[in-house]
């Protein structure tokens, strides 16, 4: 018996081998996804990269490293960063009033909050500008309060916030509509208080999706550039973002300039975006919903 | 020969487009002529096409038909390097044009030459508008750097017309007693210091004055101060016109790469000279430009039109050496701002 069992035919081990696949169709589209994203995303994106190589190390450095260009980074990243947290903590709350109540009006308001991806973003600036201008609805109030928000980097942060707010909610709705119930009353039940059922139990079921909306709501706003042009006031080394520097070296036909300050915009975002894609999978994985 | 229906259906997919590109090309068998202008003398020129073609039709017989395309000068300048098809360039300075000139090679480099008064057919000012009754009292540029006095302007480094008001101020300082280029820098770092916004460009600092009500004066192109307070209504805002300022330049040139590979090069010469015949000097005094020729404009207009002692951007050197001394990465304007 013990001799005979090297002869029994073995299941093909060697890795070398496909594995087998119910569905048919893997290379097709595996070639559609490289091909289509090739076409759509990276072809565009090497040609950034290709027209900065153009630089010498030295000319691309002192690029990027202006002062300038410095001062608009701090804020374009920090004001987006800032503006992703405060519609992560806002569209959670909008996302749980949409899902868990309902009230007159509930499906106009669902509606509303997808309005900033629907609104010309150049609009978007204009009518925040004309809102919190010294004249303004709102400006005339803060105003004699010493708080000015048009033309000051507070102003690139309301148009942020305003442009971000759908990722977050569309993001966590989903999550929440399946979230049941009986979850919140089992740990009531066992004694949980109600920031206890929050903080242990619903908050490790949304935090992914939080998290992706967070990524999303940040990745548009270090990129937007017609609604926080209006409002910034763009003072240099104050109220410049990042893109509008890019559109200054365009202006002056520095084409290679533009593209240098457009690759490290592309290398901080990607990076940034790593790290919270990899915070996602960890948190994940950490609460078992691994996926 | 037979086809199968997917071969049929494959052949009209390939057929369509070609017959609808050949229906589209016998279209345009007429001549037409893209002018690529900026944002400002849209109206002007919404006028002076139609003049133009009845004038052309007269002389061959031909008809021709005007496209224009406005924008911001930069921007416009920007598409025509990247291929826009224009006959011509009608810009808002020379800088635009020599970037063309220099990065595409479709127009000489001494295109400036070409026509008269340095290829502007109609000239331009820098001048304040003011809020009605001039509730601050200014009269000059000095008056733009006293104490509580807010001066709205584009950035001189994203908007064309930006750069006149600053060389404008520039010139102002230098034009004084003693005026040297310290104290010109003194001066423009003070002046910037008065400016709360930098617009993007000079629709949105109009914008930002007017309808924000941000600011005590706006440092305006002169045609563009008389078309806000066409359409905003003369009892909200007047034009104050300052001591010194510059003779702003909007040059034309035919874009001859284009023009000879349309066959259009005939037509469009005859375009931009036409901007100085009688029909074309009486259309721009009617836009607020200041003709080249003002005998031939209605005197009503040129009558709207103060004296003022003009500095030239040839004072100042030309457009490249200010282009580089001034608004360059790490120029004087960079230098203000990085304190």
């Amino acid at each position: 018996m013990a001799t005979a069992a090297p002869s029994l035919p073995l299941r093909p081990t060697s890795s070398a081998a496909p594995p087998f696949r119910v569905l048919p169709g893997f290379n097709l589209t595996l070639g559609y996804t490289l091909g289509y994203l090739s076409l759509i995303v990276l072809i565009p994106l090497a040609a950034v990269f290709l027209k900065t190589a153009e630089l010498t190390l030295a000319e691309f450095w002192n690029v990027v490293t202006a002062p300038r260009v410095v001062a608009s980074y701090k804020l374009s990243f920090g004001m987006s960063l800032l503006a992703a947290a405060i519609n992560a903590v806002f569209g959670l709350m909008l996302a749980w009033a949409l899902v868990r109540y309902s009230f007159p009006g509930k499906k106009l308001i669902d509606a509303l909050v997808d309005l900033p991806f629907a609104l010309p973003t150049a609009v978007a600036g204009i009518s925040l500008t004309a809102l919190y201008a010294k004249n303004g609805w709102l400006g005339q109030f803060l105003e004699p309060l010493g708080i000015q928000v048009a033309f000051k980097p507070l102003g690139v942060l309301v148009a942020l916030v305003f442009i971000g707010l759908p990722f977050v909610v569309r993001t966590v709705q989903p999550i929440l509509e399946d979230l049941d119930t009986e979850l919140e009353e089992a740990a009531t039940s066992l004694g949980a208080q109600r920031w206890q059922t929050f903080r242990h139990v619903i908050l490790p079921i949304v935090f992914p999706a939080l998290l992706t909306g967070f990524a999303l709501a940040f990745a548009r706003a270090v990129g937007e550039y017609g609604s926080v042009i209006f409002i910034a006031g763009n003072i240099p080394m104050v109220s410049e973002i990042t893109p509008l520097m890019i559109i200054t070296k365009l202006e002056q036909y520095d084409y290679t300039g533009a593209t240098a300050i457009a690759t490290v915009m592309l290398i901080l975002s990607f990076a940034l975006l790593l790290i919270i894609n990899g915070l996602q999978a960890w948190t994940a994985k950490r609460t078992g919903r691994d996926r | 020969m037979k086809f199968s229906p997917i071969r049929r259906s494959l052949l009209a997919l390939v057929l369509a487009p070609a017959l609808a590109a050949g229906f589209v090309g016998s279209a345009q068998a007429q001549t037409t002529l893209l002018n690529v202008s900026y944002d400002p003398t849209r109206e002007l020129y919404q006028e002076f096409n139609p003049q133009f073609a009845k004038h052309w039709k007269s002389q061959t017989g031909e008809d021709v038909t005007i496209k224009q395309s406005h924008g911001g000068a930069g921007k416009q300048a920007r598409a025509v390097i990247d291929g826009l098809e224009a006959d011509v360039v009608t810009l808002a300075l020379a800088y635009d044009i020599d970037a063309i000139a220099e990065k595409t090679g479709k127009i000489p480099t001494d295109w400036q030459k070409r026509l008269a008064h340095n290829s502007s057919p109609y000239t331009s000012t820098i001048v304040f508008l003011v809020r009605k009754g001039n509730p601050k009292g200014i009269k000059d540029w000095g008056d733009l750097v006293k104490p509580g006095v807010e001066v709205i302007t584009p950035n001189p480094k994203t908007s064309g017309g930006a750069r006149w008001n600053y060389l404008a101020a520039w010139g102002y300082a230098l034009k004084q007693p003693g005026g040297n280029e310290q104290t010109a820098q003194a001066f423009v770092t003070q002046l910037l210091k008065h400016v709360p916004v930098l617009d993007s460009g000079a629709r949105g600092s109009t914008n930002t004055f007017v309808q924000r009500g941000i600011g005590d004066v706006l440092l305006a192109w002169e045609n563009e101060a008389f078309l806000s307070i066409n359409e905003l209504g003369p009892d909200k805002f007047e034009i104050v016109v300052p001591s010194i300022s510059i003779l702003a330049e909007p040059p034309v040139t035919v874009v001859d790469g284009v023009a000879k590979k349309r066959g259009t090069e005939k037509v469009a010469q005859a375009y931009l000279e036409y901007l100085y015949s009688p029909v074309g000097q009486k259309l721009a005094a009617k836009h607020y430009y200041r003709p080249v020729k003002p005998e031939h404009a209605d005197p009503a207009d040129v009558a709207r039109f103060p004296k003022v002692d003009l500095i030239t951007i040839e004072d100042l050197g030309g457009w490249q050496a200010a282009q580089k001394e001034h608004f360059a990465d790490g120029g004087v304007f960079d230098q203000i701002y990085a304190r």
